[in-house]
């Protein structure tokens, strides 16, 4: 990390400070010179929309912390506190618990629009591995986030989760244990969660920053998958151009959280989480928050306990390996005809095991769950290997400017060209 | 209008085939009906006099043996049932609350209630335990009951739940209304015709005349369900109405800003050919 | 034709002004609740009097009680106390004010229990004028609670409170 050398600041203040500290370089490098292609569509403005979530979590969950307690006893009727009491505190909860599902609405699509465009390929793969790393801490902060009310949801679902590593062999339940702090969940269970909760955040701050130098030294992929050849012709200015698109983004964005958190505020809340944990009763029908659902319902799909918590965590660990798991040469799926059937029809996998993983378990729930269960490790270890041995792919534009210029082309031949 | 398409929509897919299991539970086990209520919908706000009424009910009949783990104060709540100050003070002194603290002598003692105390549990059942140990079964605490007992909707209702203009999160309301109106079969007090399974642990609390209004309500069940059912969506969600009113504004503003965005973006990338 | 070369930029500028003015108006909005929230809520408020018995008070007696999470001293003064607060000259003091204008009934002084220096709690019946002494830099507090030496600047507050009856005494 240096300054830029083709930066220099306007003032003498600002070029002493920079000889010293090249900090503003880097900043003028990285946001405002870094060069975009050009063609990137909406897609790519869900890089911004995450970072923007991840500092409202933390801006709204450090606020949280200032009132919330972390006791068994007094969890529970502290969040009633909140949501009653404290100024604006029912707002800054909604934000923070809606914010949650917004920041995995935002970064399954990202991940998606990463897949369908073969953004893991070379020279990204350390790129998308350190994504993946992301993930999996999103994933851990939220779910020991879900136990802090301390509902009968928070219970049960702190429960199910560290019941998992009980499927180890030999040692899982002195695991289990060494987790709970006890011989289940309970007070210290709930103390370290809420530390850790505090913790994960900025451990995710840092990988985010590793993750957009990474982007820095690559480039960003594109949605043809060609690599920028000419800097002049392909690409525009990260400043004012990405910039702007990526505020229009988020905006949008803004609106659906709004809709969320001010009309339909408790819609992603589990009605069970409004009854306090008891560790007697287990509520009638258990479901982990909307985004961790899939993955329930590949676990439920297994009869076994030990296989269930492998395919779980392989679902998740395999997607480190897409790199190499994915042989084609070509990146994008604009140019992969049959690559887009089965992507499309892991998404419907996807989707599917959500629902499923919602619904109570039937033999009919079950056998479907197996189903699209095997559609999704089949699109990651068969199809995505075989894909690219023997699919025939389109033609790819020589460069990005020709794909843009193919694009407008014919309004182009009608007007004039533009002045500017 | 909406609502009727959005109806048209949802038994068109269940229609499709994807949800038969659903329509034959239904037969045995109906889920309870969407109500209209004055706190629905984008602008709706609750009704003073409504969760006034609702309130008296609660009074006089759940709190018998339910709890409601709130302060007395939050009846001065002018979006909500806006009690007068010195309404609120005379009733929390006719409540007796054991002190946080012991007296100088070292005694736990009580005292009347002020504004600033939670409504005590119910004379009978200081305790949950106390409460189980009698009636089979804790009463739940009313506080949260409206958002607790939100049910399932299922696919593809919770779909249409969710939009603009026919969003529903008022299903509490709907749950607590059905119980209370869902003891149909005499003879029975504990069979209802709502709660899963049929069994139910509460005999029928309420019928028609149990309570008098004082605004010339008629004092049937209904009113008594629709009322109590208005004033326990508030003890959950007291902060409706300022959230819509907040919401209106933050959405209007979002609107203005996307938009005015919009065009700058669309004006920044002109300059490019 | 000319007009509209001039006006175009202008109109442009108007747009990224407009824009940059409502987004710094969001963000104004948006920071309030976030330093709102710090302030006292609900149900701190509501707690912000108490009530006082003060027939178990006996004369030459300080109690003291909680009020705003902070000690309140309730000093049932002797005959003694009340003549040396009343007879000490003004001209003296560091903080000048009566006895008379600290008082609602003489017997009954009724003062914050928090030093005016750096905010620890003073000991009764201590220091040379049997008021109060500070145990942390050494302030001294004569009986109607008024500074008389020692670092800190000025008397200890009076808080507002009423006589509800001849023994009950509602502070805040």
């Amino acid at each position: 990390m240096s300054g830029s050398p083709t930066y220099v600041p306007k003032s003498a203040l600002g070029r002493w400070f920079e000889s010293r500290l090249p900090i503003m370089g880097l900043v003028h490098s990285s946001f405002v010179a870094f060069p975009v292609p050009r063609n990137l569509n909406y897609l790519w403005t869900f890089g911004a929309i995450l970072a923007f979530m991840l500092g409202a979590q933390i801006v709204t969950g450090i606020i949280l912390a200032m009132h919330y307690v972390p006791s068994a006893t007094l969890a529970f009727a502290s969040v009633e506190h909140i949501m009653r009491d404290v100024n604006y505190g029912w707002l800054i909860r909604y934000l923070h618990t809606n914010g949650a599902s917004m920041f995995f609405l935002a970064v399954y699509i990202h991940m998606f629009r990463g897949i369908y465009y073969g953004s893991y390929k070379a020279p990204r793969e350390v790129l998308w591995i350190l994504g993946v790393i992301i993930y999996l801490l999103m994933m851990a902060t939220a779910f020991m986030g879900y136990v802090l009310p301390w509902g009968s949801m928070s219970f049960a679902g702190a429960t199910v989760i560290t019941n998992l590593f009980t499927a180890i062999p030999l040692v899982g339940t002195g695991v289990a244990h060494w987790l709970w702090g006890g011989y289940a969940v309970g007070d210290p269970t709930l103390n370290r969660f809420f530390s850790l909760h505090y913790l994960l955040p900025f451990m995710i701050v840092g990988v985010v920053i590793l993750h957009v130098w990474a982007l820095h030294v690559a480039g960003q992929n594109n949605p043809d998958g060609v690599e920028v050849q000419n800097v002049e012709r392909d690409t525009v200015a990260f400043t004012p151009y990405a910039t702007i698109k990526d505020l229009f983004g988020v905006s949008i964005f803004l609106i659906l959280y709004a809709w969320f958190v001010f009309y339909i505020p408790t819609y992603l809340l589990d009605a069970d989480n409004s009854v306090p944990a008891n560790p007697l009763v287990t509520p009638a029908h258990i479901v982990p928050e909307w985004y961790l659902l899939p993955f329930y319902a590949i676990l439920r799909a297994i009869p076994n306990k030990l296989v269930g918590v492998v395919a779980l965590a392989a679902a998740i660990i395999l997607l480190a390996f897409l790199p190499w798991l994915d042989t084609s040469k070509v990146k994008s799926g604009k140019y992969r005809p049959a690559f887009r059937i089965f992507f499309w029809l892991f998404v419907v996998c996807c989707v599917g095991l959500g629902y499923l993983g919602s619904q109570e378990v039937s033999d009919t729930t079950t056998w479907i769950a197996r189903i699209l269960a095997i559609g999704y490790f089949g699109f990651l270890v068969v199809a995505l290997p075989v894909l690219g041995l023997i699919e025939r792919t389109k033609p790819l534009p020589a460069s990005i400017a020709d794909a843009v210029l193919a694009k407008t082309k014919p309004a182009e031949a009608a007007a004039p060209p533009a002045s500017r | 209008m909406i609502r009727l398409t959005t109806n048209f929509l949802a038994a068109a897919l269940m229609a499709a085939g994807m949800t038969v299991a659903f329509a034959q539970d239904d037969a045995e086990q109906p889920k309870p009906e969407r109500q209209s209520w004055s706190f629905s919908g984008l602008f709706g706000v609750y009704d003073q006099a409504q969760l006034q009424r609702g309130f008296q009910v609660y009074k006089e009949v759940c709190s018998n043996c339910h709890k409601l783990s709130i302060p007395f104060r939050a009846l001065e709540d002018p979006n909500g049932p806006g009690y007068s100050v010195d309404q609120v003070k005379a009733l929390a002194a006719s409540y007796q609350v054991t002190n946080d603290e012991p007296n100088d002598k070292g005694e736990i003692f009580k005292r009347p209630g002020t504004p600033a105390d939670d409504f005590p549990p119910p004379e009978s059942f200081p305790n949950d335990q106390a409460a189980a140990a009698a009636l089979g079964k804790a009463p739940p605490d009313m506080a949260e009951l409206a958002e607790a007992r939100k049910y399932e909707r299922g696919f593809p209702w919770f779909i249409f739940d969710a939009l603009p203009f026919d969003q529903y999160q008022e299903m509490g309301a709907d749950y607590i209304y059905a119980i209370l109106n869902g003891y149909t079969k005499s003879g029975d007090p504990q069979w209802n015709l709502y709660y899963p399974g049929h069994r139910i642990a509460m005999p029928q609390p309420i019928v028609d005349g149990a309570v008098n209004y004082s605004d010339g309500t008629p004092p049937k069940l209904d009113n008594y369900a629709r009322d109590v059912a208005a004033f326990l969506t508030w003890a959950s969600e007291p902060t409706l109405a300022e959230r819509k009113k907040i919401g209106l504004r933050v959405m209007i503003f979002l609107i203005v800003l996307a938009t005015l965005l919009y065009f700058t973006k669309k004006r920044v990338w002109s300059g490019l050919h | 034709m000319s007009s509209a070369a001039i006006e175009k930029p202008n109109r442009r500028d108007f747009l990224y002004i407009a824009t940059a003015a409502v987004g710094a108006v969001g963000v104004g909005g948006v920071v309030w609740p976030l330093i709102d929230q710090m302030n006292p809520d609900a149900s701190t408020l509501a707690l912000s009097s108490i009530e006082v018995d003060l027939a178990p008070i006996a004369e030459g007696q300080i109690v003291t009680v909680k009020w705003r999470g902070g000690p309140v001293f309730v000093r049932h003064r002797t005959k003694k106390e009340i003549d040396d607060a009343v007879n000490t000259p003004l001209a003296g003091l560091r903080d000048p004010q009566t006895d008379q204008a600290r008082v609602k009934k003489p017997e009954w002084l009724i003062v914050s229990g928090v030093c005016t220096h750096l905010g620890c709690v003073p000991l009764g019946h201590e220091g040379q004028y049997d008021g109060w002494k500070c145990p942390c830099h050494g302030s001294v507090y004569d009986t109607s609670g008024r500074i008389r030496q020692g670092p800190a600047p000025l008397n200890l507050p009076v808080p507002e409170y009423a006589f509800l009856s001849e023994t009950r005494v509602k502070i805040g």
